[in-house]
């Protein structure tokens, strides 16, 4: 997978829950999710479930710790994907 | 853990406690009960010369049952006798069917459909002393020590 078809399967599962449309629209790698997306911590949660289902991988509390924004995200799949 | 620890564990004091008692209590849900008292304090405006319970103090019954309470068991494992539980209501959904008025007993029964990463979302419903539903929803809400 790109990182383009990465990116875009990311803002599938993260748009329902943004509440900054503005950042969501000009949504970078370095977007972060808490302070420019200003999701709240129980949709964190219900994002990080959502990109289990679709790219069926697990994820644990470290990874969950260090998924703050794009970037991080987009690093914790692909090294999931590939173990 | 026994059912009177978690009572006692709750952020919550008169007049916003609304647990009585937990009857039943595993890894996957919750069952307890509360009883409107007919002084609580709500009643004096809800509504004018007619007392109902408030739909929102009856969700607030339901999360302190349904998902604090079941919370506290869940985080049992974390728990020393002085840690406090952070807690937060992060969502809901509720339909409401019938009133509750002073003096009821009502039951909160509710089903964990996913404790991850600190958050709790609970399938809850309430019936009344008849047994008939009287409210039903999702509730989530973040928990930790």
């Amino acid at each position: 997978m790109t990182n383009d078809e990465l990116i875009t399967k990311l803002k599938a599962i993260i748009a329902p829950y943004v509440q900054d449309e503005k950042a969501f629209e000009n949504l970078t790698e370095d977007t972060d999710f808490i302070n420019d997306l200003k999701v709240n911590s129980a949709n964190l949660v219900d994002i990080i479930l959502d990109i289990e289902d679709e790219f069926n991988i697990r994820l644990e509390n470290e990874d969950m710790e260090k998924m703050l924004d794009v970037k991080a995200a987009m690093l914790i799949i692909n090294t999931k994907l590939e173990a | 853990m026994i059912k009177e620890d978690i009572i006692k564990r709750l952020p919550y004091q008169a007049p916003f406690l609304f647990v009585d008692g937990i009857d039943a209590i595993s890894e996957n849900g919750i069952t307890g009960h509360y009883t409107f008292k007919e002084d609580e304090s709500f009643y004096e405006g809800h509504f004018k010369d007619h007392p109902i319970t408030p739909g929102v103090i009856l969700i607030e019954c339901m999360a302190q049952i349904g998902l604090v309470c079941l919370g506290i068991y869940l985080l049992n494992d974390e728990l020393n006798v002085s840690s406090q539980t952070k807690i937060a209501l992060t969502s809901h959904q509720m339909d409401f069917y019938l009133p509750v008025l002073p003096n009821e007993k009502v039951t909160v029964i509710s089903e964990k459909e996913v404790f991850r990463f600190n958050k709790l979302k609970c399938k809850v419903k309430m019936l009344n002393e008849k047994g008939e539903l009287v409210c039903r929803g999702t509730i989530s809400g973040m928990i930790k020590v």
